[in-house]
């Protein structure tokens, strides 16, 4: 496995702060003054209302899994077959994801079981937020 | 005067499957010439022109013409169902009075074909990409489960959607796959992306398409039996399928295929043909649930009682789809053809009497769709 055979996403000016947060180990939404909408991926407007009128909220990194594929053709980032996951957040919004610290497996990866995001570095500039299942890195 | 459009030209390429000794723009120069034949119309008649893969700009130099009227809406799959209804608003308004919607696609041998891949900077770039999808087979695919939970499919309900698309590739001497297969040998076919096997995904194969419309009010003067548009719908929700609003229920099909047969003024009893854009072997049942056929989670069941197949009372990929007569990448232009070809009797596996075929497209991953209805007669 060679983590940086992964894709490299390129920030931009209006997800830039979703980057920087998920260096220092955060994971920032957006949420609507006006409506109380919780949304992602990042816009500096709301897509449920149009209000420019949005500020930055920190996810719990909880989450649950919502659906997924274990893709087994061969990527140079992954070994053996691997989980490409939707995962629904507890704050609203899905997010496409990598379930991970368990076994690639039908049997491990029980739809809506619960999840908490864990952060891996892919380079200085990114890290990417993925999940494992609740109790997974427990001692 | 009867306002509207019907098709008097349609063609696929002389070729479809294998076709290395073709570039991707002459698949869709040989497409659009097989059809101008089956007009009875030279090139010059030509003044409007729509395409997606390529730039109408290429094509029109290519081919010669110099168009009125241009649409190269590109939004996958289901861009030429698009242009059907975009031709049918300019040639209604007089923008132009013929168009050629064009398509060809070196899907498999990659001859003269572009890239795909999202840019690094765009959403899907960022949000998607660095988790490892390759392509449909591990994006279009993704929803499936959660349907699959939500309302009891098995993998025998999923696995049987090829097995009855096969049954109609096996009456097509054009399908690609034409020996039929059982629930076992799908289940039994590798694993691409869990929980979909290699037969339960489309084809990659080379070919092209072409289709020509002008007014109805003309149509009965071209040489083979004209095909009326009685309606059209589109939309767009998300280059993402990790965005979609549901996981069980396309938004892009919920507003396509209810606009298409408001504006055709029918009903799902009057369909007597269907066609479904089948990438992968959940999307009829997505198709038929938002469309309105079945209610949710009964189009498995529907399936697997064999309505949609040879014999039962709404046959659906007569072709034998996506899965086992051709995809070349953007398959929306042979579902169209096929539609075409029932109206007019004249599909190698015919269905009797095919008044009304409806003929609903995707494009992307669940992304956008495209809806047509065709007909025998001019209204209904
Ligand atoms: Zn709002």
């Amino acid at each position: 496995m060679d983590k940086s055979k992964r894709a490299l996403p390129k920030p931009t000016p209006e997800t830039a702060h979703f980057w920087e947060g998920t260096k220092s180990k955060q994971l920032l939404l957006q949420s609507c003054s006006s409506c109380y909408h919780t949304y992602f991926p990042p816009r500096p407007f709301c897509p449920a209302c149009g209000s420019k009128d949005v500020k930055i909220q920190i996810a719990s990194g909880k989450a649950t899994l919502d659906s997924y594929v274990i893709n087994h053709r061969n990527h140079p980032a992954f070994e053996g077959p691997y989980s490409i996951a939707i995962v629904k957040l507890e704050e609203g919004p899905q997010m496409m994801t990598n379930i991970v610290d368990c076994p690639q497996t039908p049997e491990a990866l029980q739809l809506d079981m619960p999840l908490t995001v864990k952060y891996e570095e892919l380079s200085e500039d990114i890290t990417l937020p993925l999940f494992s299942p609740v109790g997974a890195n427990d001692e | 005067m009867n306002k509207g459009v019907a098709v008097v030209g349609a063609s696929e390429t002389t070729e479809l499957g294998v076709i290395p000794n073709l570039s991707q723009q002459q698949l869709h120069a040989d497409a659009a010439l097989n059809a101008l034949e089956d007009a009875g119309l030279n090139i010059k008649d030509i003044d409007g022109l729509a395409t997606a893969g390529d730039r109408p700009t290429d094509l029109a130099y290519y081919l010669g013409i110099t168009p009125k009227w241009v649409d190269g809406t590109a939004v996958g799959g289901c861009s030429f169902m698009l242009h059907v209804r975009h031709a049918v608003a300019a040639i209604n308004s007089g923008h132009c009075e013929t168009v050629l919607i064009t398509h060809g696609e070196s899907g498999r041998s990659g001859v003269g074909r572009g890239g795909f891949a999202a840019a690094p900077s765009s959403l899907a770039g960022q949000f998607e990409m660095p988790f490892g999808p390759m392509g449909p087979t591990s994006l279009f695919t993704l929803p499936v489960l959660r349907y699959m939970k939500d309302y009891g499919m098995t993998h025998e309900q999923l696995a049987m959607v090829a097995v009855i698309q096969r049954e109609w590739a096996s009456k097509n001497p054009r399908a690609s796959q034409k020996e039929p297969i059982t629930v076992e040998d799908v289940l039994n076919s590798k694993m691409i992306a869990y929980p979909f096997h290699l037969l339960e995904c489309c084809l990659v194969t080379d070919g092209g398409g072409a289709l020509i419309l002008t007014k109805a009010e003309k149509a009965q003067d071209f040489p083979n039996k004209p095909v009326y548009i009685l309606g059209t719908g589109e939309s767009v929700e998300t280059p993402m399928i990790s965005q979609m609003q549901s996981l069980t229920s396309s938004r892009a099909f919920s507003v396509a295929g209810p606009e298409a047969m408001r504006e055709a003024k029918i009903s799902h009893d009057d369909v007597d043909h269907l066609m479904i854009y089948d990438a992968f072997a959940h999307l009829p049942i997505y198709g038929l649930e938002d469309l309105g056929f079945c209610e949710r989670g009964e189009a498995p069941s529907f399936i697997e009682e064999r309505n949609t197949a040879p014999g039962g009372r709404l046959p659906m990929n007569t072709n034998g789809g996506g899965l086992s007569y051709m995809h070349s990448g953007m398959y929306g232009m042979y579902a169209m053809q096929e539609s075409v070809r029932q109206v007019r009797g004249v599909a190698p596996a015919q269905v009797p009497d095919v008044d009304v075929s409806l003929c609903l497209g995707v494009g992307g991953m669940f992304g956008a769709s495209g809806c047509v209805v065709f007909s025998s007669e001019p209204s209904f």
